[in-house]
C-alpha cells in the first residue's frame, strides 16, 4: 500500500489567503490542485512537503476568458474544461490535440493547467504548448502580482521561477490574427507519458507569409522552442520543402536520452516528423482560425 | 482532522489523518469494500468513485480534498434494491467474468450516460480509457453500456417477456421477471468481488 508521509493540511479560502498560509509554513508546504502528480511523487517519498494547501475552493482561479487580444485562463481549469471549452478549440486547436493525450479522462477531471505547468515535468505536454502560443504566467505573492514569460517560468525539471510564498494564479495566452497551431505526441498507451511529441504555431503576414512561427519539443531534451526553425520560417511562404528543412533543425536542437521508452535516434527520428507534421496542421487550420473576427468578451465555463 | 462528507446520500464525519487517501477511507473507516484498490497511481481505474457526479480515481485523492464533497460509490448505484439500469445492463450483456473493474468501469459508465444519454462506441471506449479490463471484456462493456443506455428505466415487464428487439439476443434467456432478477443481482454482485488486500499487501 503506498500512502504518503505525514503531513498537515489546510484548505485556501482565497487566493490571498493560500497566500498567507504559503507565507506562514515557508518552503516546506506545497499547494495542491489535482494531485495527480503530487501525491504520487508524494506516495513515492520524491515530494515530501510538511504541508499541504489545498485550492481546489479556489473558483475564483476556475476561469476561460475573453479579453481582447488575449485568453486569460484561471490556473485551476481542469484539463477536462479546457477540452470541452468551445472558445479554446477556435482560438487554439493545440491545446485541443494536447489535452486529449494528457493522461485519461478520468484523472483530467481533476488535473489542472496550473498544476501541470508548475509540477515541471519535462514530458509535461501544457508546457510545450504555453511555450510555443508564447504563453505569460500570471505569479500572486504577498508582494503582489509579476507577469512571467514561458522562458522566465521554467527553470528546468520540476523547477519554476514561482517563489516559495507565490502562486501562479493565471495563464495569458496572447491571439493572432490569421494563426493556426498543433500538438502531436508518440504515446505507447493511453494516459502515458510522450515518447516524443511536438507542438507548433504559425501566424501569418496578409501578403500568406509566415510572420510568426515557433516549435517545441516534448520529452526530448530541449526548453522552449526551437530558435533556429523560427528563424528559418519567418518570411517565408508555408511549404512541404520548407517543413523538411524545419524537421531536420527540430531533431537537431533536440537532446534526448534513451530510456525505456526508446532509443536516442528513434526519438530523434519522431522530433523530426512530429515537427513536420505539427507544421503542416497548424497551416492547414489557418482558414478555419476564429480569432481574427473580434468576439466580444465572454466568460465562459467559469 | 474531522471530514465531513455525502457518500450515497448519507452524510457521515469521521477523525482522519491528513494523508489518508480516499479509496482507504472508503474501504476501511466506512467499509464499503465495493469500490476496489488496484495500482496505486491512477492508472488502473479500479477505485473510481463519483465525487460531485464526476468520476475521479479515488486512490489519488486525499479523503480530506473530498470534504464537503458528495461521493458516490458501487454501492450507491442501486435505488431502493432496483440496479441501476448500468448494473443490468453489465449483467445482461456479461460486462464483466472477475468482477475487479466492474464497480469502477460501472460508475464511469453512469456519469457518461448522464451528460450523455446516446453514447456511440467510440465515446463509450474513450470514457473508460483510463480504466482497465484485464479479463479483456472491453466488448462486453461497451454493450453493457449500450444496453443501458438503450433501457434508461432498467428491465421493463417487456424485456422480460422478449417482447423487447433487444431481449432476443441470447442473454434474454436468462433473465427472469424484473424483481427476481435485480434480487439476484444484489446478491450476485458482491460474491463476485474480490478483496484485494488478500492479493496486493
Amino acid at each position: 500500500m503506498q500512502i504518503p508521509a505525514p503531513f498537515e493540511y489546510a484548505r485556501a479560502d482565497t487566493v490571498d489567503d493560500a497566500i498567507a498560509l504559503l507565507s506562514r509554513y515557508g518552503p516546506e508546504a506545497r499547494i495542491i490542485a489535482g494531485g495527480h502528480s503530487l501525491l504520487p511523487m508524494m506516495k513515492l517519498r520524491l515530494a515530501r512537503p510538511e504541508w499541504l494547501i489545498d485550492i481546489n475552493d479556489l473558483f475564483e482561479l476556475d476561469f476561460v476568458l475573453r479579453d481582447g487580444d488575449r485568453l486569460r485562463i484561471g490556473a485551476l481549469t481542469r484539463h477536462t474544461t479546457l477540452l470541452e471549452s468551445a472558445e479554446i478549440a477556435a482560438l487554439f486547436p493545440i491545446v485541443g490535440d494536447a489535452e486529449r493525450v494528457i493522461a485519461d479522462p478520468i484523472v483530467r477531471n481533476r488535473g489542472t493547467i496550473g498544476g501541470s505547468l508548475c509540477q515541471a515535468d519535462p514530458a509535461e505536454d501544457l508546457a510545450t504548448v504555453c511555450d510555443v502560443l508564447g504563453a505569460e504566467a500570471i505569479v500572486r505573492g504577498p508582494l503582489g502580482e509579476r507577469m512571467l514569460t514561458m522562458t522566465e517560468f521554467h527553470r528546468g525539471a520540476y523547477e519554476t521561477a514561482v517563489a516559495a510564498d507565490e502562486l501562479l494564479c493565471e495563464v495569458r495566452i496572447p491571439i493572432r490574427p490569421r494563426s493556426g497551431s498543433a500538438y502531436e505526441k508518440v504515446e505507447r498507451r493511453v494516459g502515458d507519458w510522450a515518447v516524443a511529441a511536438a507542438g507548433a504555431a504559425l501566424s501569418f503576414a496578409e501578403d500568406g507569409t509566415i510572420a510568426e512561427a515557433s516549435v517545441g519539443l516534448t520529452a526530448v531534451g530541449l526548453d522552449g522552442t526551437v530558435g533556429a526553425v523560427t528563424e528559418l520560417l519567418r518570411g517565408e511562404r508555408p511549404g512541404e520543402q520548407l517543413f523538411i528543412e524545419a524537421g531536420r533543425l527540430a531533431a537537431l536542437a533536440a537532446d534526448p536520452v534513451a530510456d525505456q521508452r526508446g532509443p536516442v535516434d528513434y526519438k530523434r527520428h519522431l522530433a523530426d516528423e512530429l515537427t513536420r507534421r505539427v507544421l503542416r496542421r497548424a497551416t492547414d487550420r489557418v482558414a478555419e482560425f476564429a480569432g481574427a473576427t473580434g468576439h466580444p468578451t465572454t466568460p465562459q465555463e467559469g | 482532522m474531522q471530514i465531513t462528507m455525502t457518500v450515497n446520500g448519507t452524510d457521515v464525519t469521521n477523525e482522519v489523518e491528513p494523508r489518508v487517501l480516499l479509496v482507504h477511507y472508503i474501504r476501511d473507516v466506512l467499509r464499503l469494500t465495493g469500490t476496489h484498490w488496484g495500482c496505486d497511481t491512477s492508472n488502473c481505474g479500479t477505485c473510481v468513485v463519483l465525487m460531485d457526479g464526476q468520476p475521479v480515481k479515488s486512490c489519488t485523492v486525499l479523503a480530506a480534498m473530498a470534504d464537503g464533497h458528495a461521493i458516490t460509490t458501487v454501492e450507491g448505484l442501486a435505488t431502493g434494491g432496483t440496479l441501476d439500469p448500468v448494473q443490468q445492463g453489465f449483467m445482461e450483456e456479461h460486462g464483466l467474468q472477475c468482477g475487479f473493474c466492474t464497480p469502477g468501469m460501472m460508475l464511469t459508465a453512469r456519469a457518461l450516460l448522464d451528460v450523455n444519454p446516446h453514447p456511440d462506441d467510440t465515446e463509450i471506449r474513450r470514457a473508460i480509457s483510463g480504466q482497465i479490463c484485464r479479463c479483456t471484456g472491453y466488448a462486453t462493456i461497451v454493450r453493457s453500456v449500450h444496453w443501458a443506455a438503450d433501457h434508461p428505466a432498467g428491465m421493463t415487464e417487456a424485456d422480460a417477456a422478449g417482447g423487447d428487439p433487444a431481449a432476443l439476443d441470447d442473454s434474454a434467456g436468462t433473465t427472469t421477471e424484473p424483481g427476481a432478477a435485480a434480487a439476484e443481482a444484489a446478491r450476485a454482485i458482491p460474491a463476485s468481488q474480490t478483496e484485494p488486500e488478500e492479493v496486493t499487501a
